[in-house]
């Protein structure tokens, strides 16, 4: 695994952050490390910044959606945080509205929402 | 939908072989939009159609090639993507939201034609696939 993505634990929220240069076995790699984390330490919450991505195609989308789902099994709720606007906007035309997520604008907003919702 | 203009001038050949590539794909079309000074979401829009063409040529072309072209008037980016895989038995078939024979999510082709200002698709059954797409800068 190259650090194409970081994973940061502050309190019970574990942070991940990811490169614009991911490639697709990064993020294969990133899914497996994450639910590793999220079920060895006492993690309630995981959020996910996006905001370095310029783009995120069918793929990358699906795995995000199943990371929240396996955060899910493992008891932690996920949120994807810093999403461009261009981003957005072309997940819609490719028909993904990633149902399974919550999204916040930033790290704060996602840190303040796992909290509330305790 | 337009056609894809002949006047292309080739600024980047990118080899697809592994899932890496998808990346290299991306950030030489990019370079290429940065260049020509491409609107941001334009350039969100194309670099993720050519991602999503990449990866089916290698995921299910077993390889290929990204070539990439400048066009003048009107100033525009194409690619030509082939792979020399098994090629796509139906192809209205495969262009169709949710038709996937790999396990995903079957909106790759689709929604990269829903991204991009053409595109075309050639397939023979043996034979690979070709897809050109072109995106106005």
């Amino acid at each position: 695994m190259s650090d194409a993505a970081a994973l940061f634990h502050v309190e019970d929220v574990l942070l991940v952050s990811i490169r614009d240069d991911i490639d697709d076995t990064d993020i294969l790699d990133l899914q497996e490390r994450l639910s590793e984390s999220v079920a060895r330490r006492d993690v309630q919450g995981v959020v996910i910044d996006i905001s370095d991505l310029e783009i995120v195609d069918t793929f990358v989308g699906r795995v995000l959606g199943q990371l929240a789902k396996i955060a899910k099994l493992l008891a932690a709720d996920t949120y994807i945080v810093g999403m461009r606007p261009a981003v957005a906007m072309t997940l819609v035309e490719l028909g993904m509205t990633l149902p399974e997520m919550r999204t916040a604008l930033n790290v704060t907003q996602a840190v303040r929402r796992l909290r509330e919702s305790r | 939908m337009s056609e894809i203009p002949q006047d292309g001038q080739p600024v980047g050949r990118v080899p697809l072989a592994t899932n890496r590539d998808v990346a290299r794909a991306r950030k030489a079309v990019g370079a290429v939009m940065d260049e020509g000074r491409a609107r941001p979401i334009q350039k969100t829009r194309f670099v993720t159609a050519v991602s999503e063409i990449t990866r089916n040529a290698i995921v299910h072309g077993g390889g290929g090639v990204l070539m990439i072209y400048a066009h003048a008037l009107p100033r525009a980016i194409s690619v030509a993507c082939r792979d020399e895989g098994g090629g796509i038995e139906n192809v209205e078939e495969a262009m169709r939201d949710g038709f996937s024979t790999a396990g995903s999510l079957g909106r790759g082709l689709g929604g990269a034609k829903r991204l991009v200002d053409a595109f075309e698709i050639e397939s023979t059954p043996g034979g690979g696939t070709t897809v050109r797409m072109m995106s106005r800068t």
